[in-house]
């Protein structure tokens, strides 16, 4: 694949963390947060902490949009999924994620009418198939995810789709990174900012980061390579006392992002006062509902909606996971009772999700290392 | 989800008003829309969310990348540490 090849080069790796290793003042201690699942998942796949010094930690943030669901909100959708014919759409990360009562799979395995869709277009296709069903999507994701979902409103809307509608539940990136900035928890250097999301809102939108917290800011690509250079970037900025928004993923990321994406998403959704999120508890202007205007395409105006609140199970703390205070590893329950087979939290889910990626990709080269300490 | 894959644009054409693109990723050739990137052109190389192009990827800029990492290594070994 074009431009892969050349950013997982090992010798250009070897020589970054030469470099950054060089940037680290003695006796400090560095942590780095990347934001986004995707950029956890390469920093596992190809064990990028390996190639760190000691002094930097790198730490997992809340940027995996199944992750960040509340169980409540799982309820709510099977919920909708179940009143009378219903046929509910759902990308295929979310078909896991557990509620209260089971997944959306265990839902479908009692027989509700639950469809995976690749693309919410596809549900517009199912809507027509099924005149005599309502098509509920379940909407997910962060801005990355909130375009396609605008799209399909504005289709059916310009088509006319009387029995198509969205359970909306996506959300933004910057009020959670806001959040996280304001916890006392944690206490954190720089950020490894979303690829993905910011080819939507591009990278304007952290300057607050660097301006009102002083902390450097790199927008990253996904290849080890990119991840590797952006840490890089973010310590020759401490090094140099500096705190400013840089762009590593030029080559995907424009500087203002997709302005079109955007509008789509302004004219069909607005902000809500606040939602919940899991682990990291009501955050205000968090989130998106769907815009008065195209009431007929939302799924919390046609159905009455529980609007269930449940705690989390006891024994799972993806809330920490998801602020980045615990490493995956440090949950009671981790790759014993809960993993990517019959997961208890979010995390566990998703490829994107800390706990998964770690499971599958770093679990083993972190025992042999214990392994051979005791030896 | 929020993984994008990076594709190459192989034809291009309409459905239902919409511009839409077929796209080459690695073999597997999707359907997608082109909507938030209408200057796509047959070649050109983008990353898809869910169906949907988001943005073009610049090879200058993908080669401007590689090139500043590239230097870094050529800086290290003219220093001795790499």
């Amino acid at each position: 694949m074009r431009f892969v090849d050349e950013f997982r080069d090992s010798e250009k790796a070897r020589a970054l963390a030469a470099k950054i290793a060089g940037l680290c003042e003695p006796g400090r201690q560095y942590k780095l947060m990347e934001v986004c699942g995707g950029h956890t998942h390469t920093i596992y796949k190809h064990g990028l902490e390996d190639y760190l010094p000691e002094q930097i930690t790198l730490v997992h943030g809340p940027g995996c949009p199944v992750c960040v669901i509340p169980m409540g909100r799982v309820d709510d959708a099977m919920a909708l999924a179940a009143e009378p014919d219903v046929i509910m759409t759902s990308f295929g990360d979310m078909m896991r994620v557990p509620g209260s009562n089971g997944s959306f799979f265990d839902a479908k395995a009692r027989g509700t009418d639950i469809r995976m869709v690749y693309s919410p277009l596809d549900s517009l296709k199912i809507a027509r198939q099924n005149p005599d069903k309502r098509v509920v999507f379940m909407a997910i994701g962060f801005e990355t995810t909130a375009p396609s979902t605008a799209m399909t409103v504005l289709r059916a809307a310009a088509e006319g789709l009387p029995n198509f509608a969205i359970f909306c539940n996506h959300v933004t990136i910057i009020p959670a990174i806001k959040a996280i900035l304001d916890s006392p928890d944690l206490r954190l250097d720089g950020f490894i900012g979303p690829g993905h999301v910011s080819t939507v809102i591009g990278c304007r939108p952290y300057e607050f980061i660097a301006r009102d917290y002083g902390k450097p800011v790199v927008v990253a690509g996904f290849e080890p390579l990119d991840i590797l250079q952006s840490i890089y970037l973010l310590m020759l900025q401490l090094s140099r006392g500096q705190s400013i928004v840089e762009n590593q993923y030029s080559r995907v990321v424009p500087w203002d992002g997709n302005p079109v994406a955007l509008r789509a998403i302004g004219q069909t959704m607005e902000l809500r006062p606040y939602f919940e999120w899991r682990g990291l508890g009501f955050i205000s202007h968090s989130a998106l509902k769907v815009r008065a205007e195209y009431a007929r395409y939302d799924a919390e105006q046609l159905f009455s909606v529980p609007g269930v609140r449940v705690a989390d199970p006891k024994a799972c703390q993806c809330g920490e996971v998801l602020k980045g205070v615990l490493k995956p590893w440090e949950c009671k329950v981790f790759g014993t009772a809960c993993t990517p087979e019959t997961p208890i939290g979010t995390c566990m889910v998703s490829p994107e999700g800390a706990c998964a990626a770690y499971y599958s990709y770093g679990r083993l080269s972190r025992t042999r290392v214990k392994e051979a300490s005791r030896t | 989800m929020c993984l994008g894959i990076p594709g190459r644009v192989e034809r291009r054409f309409e459905a239902d008003g919409a511009p839409m693109g077929t796209v080459d990723f690695g073999g597997v050739r999707k359907d997608v829309c082109l909507a938030y990137v209408p200057e796509l052109q047959v070649g050109d190389w983008t990353i898809v969310h869910v169906g949907f192009a988001l943005t073009r990827l610049d090879e200058a800029s993908a080669k401007e990348t590689l090139a500043m990492m590239r230097s870094v290594g050529m800086l290290d070994s003219e220093l001795g540490t790499a």
